[in-house]
């Protein structure tokens, strides 16, 4: 699988409260999710997702393990995640819900520039430079194909 | 020679394994969720219901309509499954599996973060997201990647002014917010031997907020002394002379008492930095400080005397809160101006009763200070128990230093 986009980015150690606020949760709604997302954090960002690959700085998606925050990012049409590290559960919930999230180090994001993004061949290029990547184990990269662990459940 | 967690998972650091859930958990947050993706993976029926509890917490009693109409939805699927289900007013889901539901060397799954609370016992325990749950329904296991571990020593005699709150605020501001990112925290050494089942959960609550998969305790005397009066008998477990990641010393007779500063768990200092900060509310509660013992020492402190700002009790579960009632603890916090609230979450995720209005500050027992948490444009400090009481009598941010 590979993916592109024009990069979005944000800072290290962002937190699921600030890809979602708790007081967005009370719905099975995902459009609400998506309408929110990053809202407290900068309001202007939801609408650039849309196509986009957002790259975070260490830790992305600490905190809350509320699986909106992975669903808010893909409903707002993001292909990927690329961050040095991610939270641990963030990272499962969004391989589960079919959100492409990479571990890559010395990515410096510059915003609008194309992030392209080889699962297969493990790299992240940007800005003309391939930085290698960590690879996703076989089953998370069959997850991932299949669009997340519900369908790959129900193809199973 | 092993990790606690290596032991537990039955693999070596790094590696991937699939293990069974002995235990596993959701509140009616995730709890929604998770049914949700349950039904669209079309299985007939869950792998061992029996291993299943279902526990609400989060806006417990429902807040609106469309809370309770979910609830009423989950209480049903729940009830087909054939779940244990703990109903509004029984407590927070860590606690409720303190009580008597998590043995040493067990796996427990929760669906939210602070799931490694019940690693406290012994207990390989941590949290995913909701469809990992509805996975874990399916299947009755799930994988793991078997953590690095980092062992932190803790050694020497808390002082009195000083309780597991304090030592694990510090240590997450020592460790960092990533600093246990896809790691174990294992507890180790005559400090923590010394802290009782309620500290010992304090400490494993918080593991999550330096990104570690899960805090442990080796089981001990401690340990099985608690696990019998909910009827379990069980083995001790012995440290080996593990590989570690990591190791940390930490010498409590240094400690003092410390804040979490807006809005970073990982940025620490000590209260008397900040002292005399003005206060509208302090929230005294949450899975990692609404015990029967948290309560009982806020209730040593504002005893006879009263709170000037806005005081929030919430005990963990119905059982603390019945304790609490019968020893006269819970009198004495109501006799001293606090409100206390039914058996939950409260305020600490800003969904309901207790969040904070803008511009407003507020201190509380709590495990998260995030940006806008329990209130949009509200900053909230962390600190311990003995840290709230005295700030809630003085209106401002107080050192519980010489009160005790």
């Amino acid at each position: 699988m590979t993916f592109s986009g024009p990069a979005v980015c944000i800072g290290v150690d962002i937190d699921t409260d600030q890809v979602i606020a708790g007081r967005y949760l009370r719905t099975k709604d995902t459009s609400v999710w998506a309408e929110h997302v990053f809202e407290d954090l900068d309001p202007t960002l939801a609408p650039r997702l849309n196509g986009a690959v957002l790259v975070a700085g260490n830790n992305m998606g600490c905190g809350s393990s509320r699986e909106q925050a992975p669903v808010a990012i893909r409903e707002a049409g993001a292909v990927a995640v690329v961050a040095p590290s991610f939270a641990r559960i963030f990272f499962r919930n969004a391989i589960n819900v079919g959100l492409p999230v990479i571990e890559c180090e010395g990515l410096t994001c510059h915003e609008g520039s194309t992030v392209t993004i080889s699962l297969e061949e493990g790299w992240v290029e940007a800005d003309g430079v391939r930085h290698p990547v960590r690879p996703l184990s076989g089953r998370m990269q069959e997850i991932l194909a299949a669009g997340g662990l519900v369908p790959y459940w129900r193809n199973k | 020679m092993s990790t606690l967690s290596e032991r537990i998972l039955g693999g070596p650091a790094g590696t991937y394994v699939d293990h069974e859930v002995d235990r596993a958990f959701a509140h009616d947050g995730t709890g929604v969720l998770a049914m949700e993706a349950f039904r669209k993976m079309g299985v007939a029926k869950p792998a061992r219901p029996e291993t299943v509890s279902i526990i609400y917490d989060h806006i417990s009693p429902a807040n609106t309509s469309h809370t309770a109409t979910l609830q009423k939805e989950l209480r049903e699927f729940s009830a087909a499954a054939g779940f244990a289900l703990t109903d509004v007013g029984g407590g927070i889901c860590h606690q409720l599996m303190s009580e008597g539901r998590v043995l040493p060397g067990e796996v427990v799954v929760g669906a939210d973060s602070h799931s490694c609370t019940t690693g406290a016992f012994g207990a390989f325990s941590t949290g995913v997201g909701a469809t990992d749950m509805a996975a874990i329904w399916a299947e009755g296991s799930t994988w793991f990647r078997v953590p690095e571990t980092i062992n932190i020593e803790l050694t020497g005699r808390l002082p009195e002014c000083c309780e597991a709150k304090d030592i694990v605020l510090t240590v997450t501001g020592n460790i960092g917010m990533d600093g246990g990112t896809y790691r174990a925290l294992e507890y180790t050494g005559d400090g923590a031997a010394a802290l009782t089942i309620a500290g010992r959960l304090t400490l494993c609550n918080m593991a999550v907020e330096c990104g570690a998969k899960t805090g442990l305790f080796y089981a001990d005397k401690t340990t099985q002394d608690y696990l019998a009066r909910y009827g379990h008998q069980v083995e001790r477990q012995e440290p080996e002379d593990a590989t570690y990641c990591r190791e940390l010393s930490v010498d409590l007779s240094n400690m003092e008492p410390v804040l979490s500063v807006p809005h970073r768990v990982d940025t620490v200092a000590p209260v008397a930095d900040y002292a005399g900060t003005p206060l509208d509310q302090v929230f005294v509660g949450t899975c990692t400080n609404g015990r029967y013992e948290d309560l009982e020492r806020f209730a040593q402190i504002v005893r006879g005397k009263e709170v000037t700002c806005r005081t929030i009790v919430v005990p963990a579960s119905r059982a603390i809160m019945q304790k609490a009632a019968e020893s006269g603890v819970l009198a004495a916090i109501i006799a001293a101006g606090c409100m206390v609230g039914p058996p939950g979450c409260g305020p600490c995720l800003g969904m309901h009763m207790g969040v904070l209005g803008e511009g407003e500050t507020a201190l509380s027992t709590a495990n998260r200070n995030f940006k806008n948490r329990m209130g949009v444009g509200a900053e909230y400090y962390l600190g311990s128990v003995a840290t709230a009481a005295a700030s809630a009598l003085k209106g401002e941010i107080t050192s519980p230093e010489g009160i005790l």
